[in-house]
């Protein structure tokens, strides 16, 4: 069987990377480095207003007094933070009205990864915000969202048509103080999206953002707010590819999300950047904060991600459930294959009555992959009647991959109630046989097993999420058994 | 010839479990394979289907008329080998609709045909699931996960069913059956039996055969084939049982 193994290991690991393309365009980019002139010149570049500016300063002077965390069950070369350049924008400056105006090549691109900005997309019921680089280039469907109220754009046009929301609650859920990273990309974040769903209203289409990195050695630093108020729903969808490099590239996004009194909020992510080479060469750094806060009472939210790429993902989307009767909840897929290192999870606050959250958390790993789950439930005095359930499962293809689960568990009070199972299981040779036996070769074979083990998480992503997902899932884990 | 089997050996961990053994089946019959436990007819099914957990150490295994061992397990399936297993294992969240419309669709790309379309797909599950009277939302449970032995028994004949095969093995497919599902699987494999395909039917049991009539019988005793006869010969073996065997 070993020899069997190996051959299956190797065809797996090197499989390439398949959305390992760059798109050729003039950029328009800030010189390497950070300090506050260049924080200064992408304020400026952007048209901010004074108050945004200061907001940066502020963020760039408290993270020069922090220091890197250690603390995480990963390892990586140091990061030198001046040899990254923090702003880069697709050359043409105009921001696009029709698809005539989009440079080809970024059209191109975007067909490459199979995102059409068309009007095809109103068929599947998608609206595409979709961020290359820095700059938004085109956003769909606004106008019929916007009938209804609902603001859904780039973060930059945020800034300049909804000031007074940005200033509102930019910061109150991941504050500059948080950690090093968030700090760092409150300094210098360029642009992402902004979402707002007034009093009531439900929002009739799924909204979407692709990211992708592309200028080489640009930092990537998205800064995303989504707002539902009183009774708003919206479900939230963000998928990522990224082209293939050779120096590591550093991404440190902020999502924040707020739902006040009654409202719902549906994060999905289907992230798979690229991971680095077989050897463990290259790849993304992904250092992520996501934090969401069920303000209202009985308010939800819930995150849902499928995290199958970057060489190094560490990222633990959180609720804090301050309003009774609250919400939270977290459902993950990470894959750890090759040399990929995740260390991911969540942070369940609660804080109001009755408050009830639930934890999926799926691991996979394959080759000399190593994944780490983390997650912290905290049921707070006041917090009376709460519960919690958290389930992590791992699943280990091979025996040079690793899993580690870390449940951090405080409960303050009496009347809650918190559960936590954990299993850890192998593809088992029979399992292969049998699928085998019946015609499907061995990678296909992986595929459905493991689709069937992340088909709890999967089940909860919008539709046409779920199928890029499984095929993801198949590709990226063209990984490892034995 | 669909299926010759000459000489053939077969060990694991480097204990031989079969020592020589001869067959030959053809197209259009039904052949039975009786003995004790742990004489190597589970073996014998395994290393046909390909099951690399096996060594084969002498001997050769040709079916329609090329050398066998040599093709992959996956490929074999598709060259219309069937196993149904003895102790079919769970797959979970893996729902039996979702198994089978990936396994056809191999067969079916490596036949040169398009994919089912999910219609024609359904309607077939439809019609197969009468046959082997299962449940119609048996088919949307996760393979095998949970299943009561019965079940799992049902569901290797309902997948034979549904894929068709050329050369069809079944595994102790009776054992732990109630007389119902017995002639539940006895119906399935009669429906089946045509001039174009063949069945081996490994059984514990005479009890079997007295619904699915086999054209031959063997005995395999430690590793080889110690009796061949027909139909008959299974019912003397029940008379007098694998003792019987010992003094031949
Ligand atoms: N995976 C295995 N590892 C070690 N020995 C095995 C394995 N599978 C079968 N055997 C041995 O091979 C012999 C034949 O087993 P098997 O083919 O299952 O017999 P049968 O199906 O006739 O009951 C038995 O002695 C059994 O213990
Ligand atoms: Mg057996």
């Amino acid at each position: 069987m070993e020899s069997e193994s190996n051959k299956i290991l190797n065809a797996f690991t090197q499989s390439e990377y398949k959305y390992g393309f760059i798109t050729d365009i003039e950029t328009d980019m800030a010189p390497e480095g950070l300090n506050e002139d260049i924080i200064r010149f992408i304020s400026e570049k952007k048209q901010e207003p004074a108050f945004l500016l200061e907001f940066r300063l502020k963020s760039y002077r408290y993270w020069l007094t922090m220091k890197e965390p250690k603390w995480a069950n990963i390892h990586y070369p140091k990061i030198d933070f001046q040899d990254i350049i923090y702003y880069a924008a697709p050359g043409k400056k105009k921001i696009p009205g029709s698809l005539d105006e989009v440079d080809p090549e970024l059209l191109d691109t975007f067909n490459k990864l199979g995102i059409s900005l068309n009007e095809q997309k109103k068929l599947t019921g998608v609206a595409v915000d979709a961020v290359m680089d820095s700059v938004s280039v085109k956003t769909t469907f606004s106008e019929t969202l916007l009938k209804l109220g609902i603001i859904f754009c780039s973060f930059s046009e945020a800034v300049k048509n909804h000031p007074d929301l940005i200033k509102q609650y930019m910061g109150t859920v991941v504050p500059y103080t948080d950690n090093y990273f968030a700090t760092l990309n409150s300094a210098v974040f360029t642009d992402g999206s902004f979402c707002y769903i007034p009093k009531g209203v439900r929002c009739p289409v799924e909204l979407s953002t692709y990211f992708r990195i592309n200028a080489a050695n640009t930092g990537q630093f998205e800064r995303t707010l989504i707002i539902a108020e009183e009774g708003a729903y919206v479900s939230y969808m963000e998928g990522c590819t990224a082209p293939q490099r050779d120096t590591n590239q550093l991404h440190a996004a902020i999502v924040e999300i707020i739902a006040l009194k009654d409202a719902e909020v549906k994060y999905a992510t289907v992230q798979n950047w690229y991971p680095g080479n077989k050897k463990g060469e290259g790849g993304i750094y992904n250092f992520v904060t996501k934090r969401g806060i069920c303000k209202g009472n009985n308010s939800r939210i819930s995150w849902t991600q499928v995290e199958t790429g970057s060489a190094i993902t560490w990222k633990y989307p959180s609720c804090i459930l301050l309003g009774d009767n609250s919400v939270g909840e977290f459902y993950s897929v990470a894959v750890a294959n090759n040399f990929q290192q995740a260390d991911t999870g969540t942070k369940m606050q609660h804080l109001g009555k009755n408050t009830r959250s639930t934890i999926i958390s799926k691991g996979i790993s394959g080759g000399n992959g190593n994944n780490s789950y983390r997650g912290l439930v905290r049921i707070a005095k006041n917090a009376v009647n709460s519960r919690n359930y958290s389930q992590c499962d791992s699943l280990l293809l091979g025996n040079k991959c690793g899993a580690h689960t870390f449940p951090y568990i405080q409960v303050e009070n009496k009347s809650s109630i918190v559960e936590h199972e954990a299993t850890t299981s192998k593809i088992s040779e029979d399992q292969l046989f049998y699928c085998q036996q019946r015609g499907i070769d061995m990678e296909s074979a992986i595929g459905l097993i493991v689709n069937g083990y992340a088909k709890e998480v999967l089940n909860k992503l919008p539709m046409e999420f779920a199928m890029e997902a499984q095929k993801l899932l198949s590709v990226s884990l063209e990984g490892s058994v034995g | 010839m669909l299926l010759s089997i000459k000489n053939l050996h077969a060990s694991i961990n480097g204990k031989e479990i079969l020592k020589g053994i001869d067959l030959e089946v053809n197209y259009g019959e039904v052949h039975a394979i009786m003995g004790p436990n742990g004489t190597g007819k589970s073996t014998l099914a395994a290393v046909i289907a390909g099951r690399d957990l096996f060594e084969v150490t002498e001997g050769e295994v040709k079916y329609k008329d090329k050398d066998l061992l040599k093709v992959p397990v996956e490929e074999r399936a598709r060259e219309g080998i069937f196993l149904g297993f003895q102790y079919p294992v769970e797959i979970p969240g893996v729902s039996i609709t979702n198994f089978l419309r990936t396994a056809l669709n191999e067969l079916r790309k490596y036949r040169g045909l398009d994919p089912m379309s999910a219609v024609e797909f359904l309607k077939l599950m439809e019609e197969k699931k009468k046959l082997v009277e299962i449940q119609s939302n048996l088919t949307n449970r996760s393979v095998n996960e949970g299943f009561s032995g019965g079940e799992k028994k049902k569901n290797e004949i309902f997948q034979m069913a549904m894929l068709d095969p050329v050369l069809a093995i079944l595994d102790e497919t009776d054992s732990g059956l109630d007389i119902d599902a017995l002639r539940i699987v006895a119906k399935g494999v009669n429906h089946l039996r045509r001039k174009d395909n063949a069945f081996l039917i490994i059984t514990h049991y005479q009890r079997l055969l007295e619904y699915i009539i086999p054209d031959y019988v063997h005995v395999l005793f430690e590793g080889k084939i110690v009796k061949s006869g027909g139909k008959e010969l299974a019912i003397e073996l029940e008379e007098k049982g694998y003792d019987w065997l010992k003094n031949t």
